[in-house]
């Protein structure tokens, strides 16, 4: 998906002393698309090794689940060859696609909280209108570094009604608040989790994109007589729109494989979390309580195949926008 | 990117600093051209100052139970010390509770990380280098693949890992946890995009003259210049490994192997299964311990991520 985000970047990226050095050897093609005049194997003994590990953690593991998804177990203990069963399966499972019902809500109410508030928090940090702005950062930046794991249990027994936030409130006011562990509102839980944990990594996504915008366009725009709105509107929003599209893209892959924080808090709240709470929780209960792994890689493919869709049609959605403005 | 670097350190990075003493330069600065301080906004003072409570709270709500003893845990207020003061002995319990299997873990993560991210930041580096400075046969066959590769989430992967490894017979062992980490496909960008403007071609090119071996070149002369870039990386892979959940709750089966996260999961979920024995002061205190050197490493390599993702981001 950032295949095309990259793309269109390198003869912008190859500086120009490179293309007279090329040039003057005279030995690169006319086509400009070559960019080294040596081309031998020497690059392979710093990429080989990377590729070695890459091919048995990426490659090899996605043709083997490819491999399996087209089998099926049978009662005598070995594989049987069922063709795309499994796929056929998949796709009329009515708990497959209820947890990606839950994970697109997830995605299209966390996400744009989540990147609203990171990216108002970025530009505040970049308003010189704000002080200590190096505590900020580092603050808000604080929780990305802290254990998933330990995240959730953290807010689980805030949420909880023995030794939490939540607990402490009903006790003071003698109320009874729903309980945020529930099935209507365990969503927004974990939605207010995972906002938590990366709200502080996508701002500084923003904040560093912000900080690359050239100085002499703020300049202009202060000549110009504009606002600090109009600034933002006009010179930051367009000039970080990659970022954007980046860190928009992270957070839909991190919606689609939403995994680790449902799988704790089940512990805590099993009424509200099932074994199908989300595609990846499903694969995973699919291969390990209910030992299916053939129709669990075919879950797994298809979850991914939809992530990937899903992200490259976000990419798309922000090349598009670049070619309008 | 070295536009960009160069902003980032002489034009911004000296203003930002001097924001926290406006006052004092006030006169100074009213020559110079520096434009873009103005009067400290009160409005963005409390919002942003709500946004670091809600960062900040469950910190500190962390750092004051881990003092409580079980009773009071259960019985005051959850947001400020009370009771006795027993953080020393809920550490001793901790590191004792079950024969000391917390330091195990502690040690299994140590192990993790340091293999893991370090090879990872090491492949990363080498590889970035590689490509952004090497023209070889099936260079753009490794582009795309690794490209493609960025869109797919590991936990998406962690079910097919599972599924070869254990056709390996590798699962339950640290190798099944550690090998999967030394692949950060991100890093490799990031590294190939800072490498590409970072090293110039006629550098490399005067140390082929002097007869330097390629090998030599890159540790000699390439390293040195990639350091942001490898810092990043370093910073990004050893928080992946240390808080790494999914992969190794997986692969392992064997509680000697968990890492910290698969540990301390355990002992929360044993309070509800039946017959368990709660242990919440004990995950607690923990938690703290698995977060204080994390975030202290985090704390101490942030301060390279200017440099080095300004250029992943921007790109």
């Amino acid at each position: 998906m950032t295949v095309a985000h990259v793309h269109a970047q390198p003869p912008a990226g190859v500086s120009t002393e490179t293309y007279a050095t090329v040039a003057t050897t005279g030995t690169a093609s006319k086509g400009g698309r070559r960019r080294r005049a040596r081309r031998d194997w020497a690059g392979w003994w710093f990429v080989g090794p990377f590729m070695l590990i890459f091919g048995l953690v990426f490659v090899a593991p996605l043709l083997y689940a490819m491999y399996l998804s087209l089998f099926r177990e049978t009662l005598m203990g070995g594989n049987s060859f069922v063709g795309l069963e499994n796929y056929a399966k998949a796709m009329v499972d009515p708990k497959f696609w209820e947890a990606m019902l839950r994970v697109s809500i997830f995605l299209l109410v966390q996400v744009p909280i989540m990147l609203g508030l990171a990216l108002f928090a970025a530009l505040a940090l970049d308003s010189a209108r704000l002080r200590w702005v190096p505590f900020y950062r580092l603050s808000i930046f604080l929780p990305y570094a802290v254990p998933g794991v330990v995240a959730v249990m953290i807010w689980g027994y805030m949420y909880g009604s023995q030794f939490g936030l939540v607990a402490d409130i009903n006790r003071f006011f003698g109320v009874e608040l729903p309980s945020p562990l529930a099935e209507n509102f365990i969503l927004l839980s974990i939605g207010n989790i995972v906002t938590w944990e990366f709200v502080g990594y996508n701002m500084l996504i923003f904040f560093s994109a912000l900080k690359a915008v050239p100085q002499d366009l703020y300049e202009a725009a202060e000549i110009d007589g504009a606002g600090t709105f109009r600034t933002i509107f006009s010179i930051k929003l367009p000039s970080i729109r990659g970022a954007m599209v980046i860190a928009t893209i992270f957070s839909v892959i991190g919606s689609f494989q939403l995994f680790n924080e449902p799988s704790i808090l089940q512990t805590i709240a099993p009424n509200s979390i099932t074994t199908y709470f989300t595609p990846n929780l499903y694969a995973f209960n699919l291969s390990f309580a209910g030992s299916q792994f053939n129709y669990a890689a075919a879950i797994a493919i298809v979850s991914g195949v939809i992530t990937m869709v899903v992200a490259y049609l976000v990419q798309l959605a922000g090349e598009k926008n670049e070619t309008k403005s | 990117m070295s536009a960009v670097d160069t902003a980032a350190r002489s034009g911004r990075a000296p203003s930002r600093l001097a924001s926290g003493k406006v006052a004092r330069t006030e006169t100074k600065r009213a020559k110079t051209v520096t434009p873009r301080h103005k009067r400290a906004s009160v409005t963005l003072g409390i919002l942003m100052t709500l946004m670091l409570l809600y960062c900040l709270v469950p910190l500190w709500w962390l750092v004051v139970n881990s003092t409580k003893t079980m009773d009071s845990l259960y019985n005051s207020f959850a947001f400020w010390f009370s009771g006795e003061f027993a953080l020393f002995q809920n550490i001793v319990d901790t590191f004792t509770y079950k024969d000391g299997i917390f330091l195990r873990w502690l040690g299994n993560t140590l192990v993790y990380v340091v293999v893991g991210a370090g090879g990872a930041t090491l492949l990363a580096t080498l590889a970035g280098y590689g490509l952004a400075k090497y023209n070889f046969p099936g260079r753009k066959w490794v582009f795309a693949i690794i490209l493609g590769a960025m869109a797919i989430p590991a936990s998406a992967l962690a079910v097919p890992q599972f599924l070869l490894f254990s056709g390996l017979g590798l699962t339950n062992t640290p190798w099944s946890v550690i090998i999967p980490s030394m692949v950060s496909a991100f890093g490799l960008y990031l590294v190939w995009v800072y490498a590409r403007e970072a090293i110039p071609d006629e550098l490399l090119e005067a140390a082929r003259l002097d007869g330097a071996g390629e090998i030599r070149i890159f540790f000699v002369i390439a390293l040195r210049q990639l350091a942001p870039a490898l810092i990043t990386v370093l910073m990004f892979t050893v928080v992946a490994t240390w808080n790494n959940y999914f992969l190794p709750l997986i692969m392992l089966s064997d509680a000697q192997w968990y890492p910290l996260p698969v540990g301390l999961a355990q002992w929360a979920a044993q309070s509800s299964a039946i017959g368990g024995q709660a242990v919440p002061n004990l995950v607690i205190t923990g938690s703290l311990l698995t977060v204080i050197p994390i975030s202290a490493a985090f704390l101490y390599l942030q301060r390279y991520w200017q440099s080095g993702l300004t250029a992943g981001s921007v790109k």
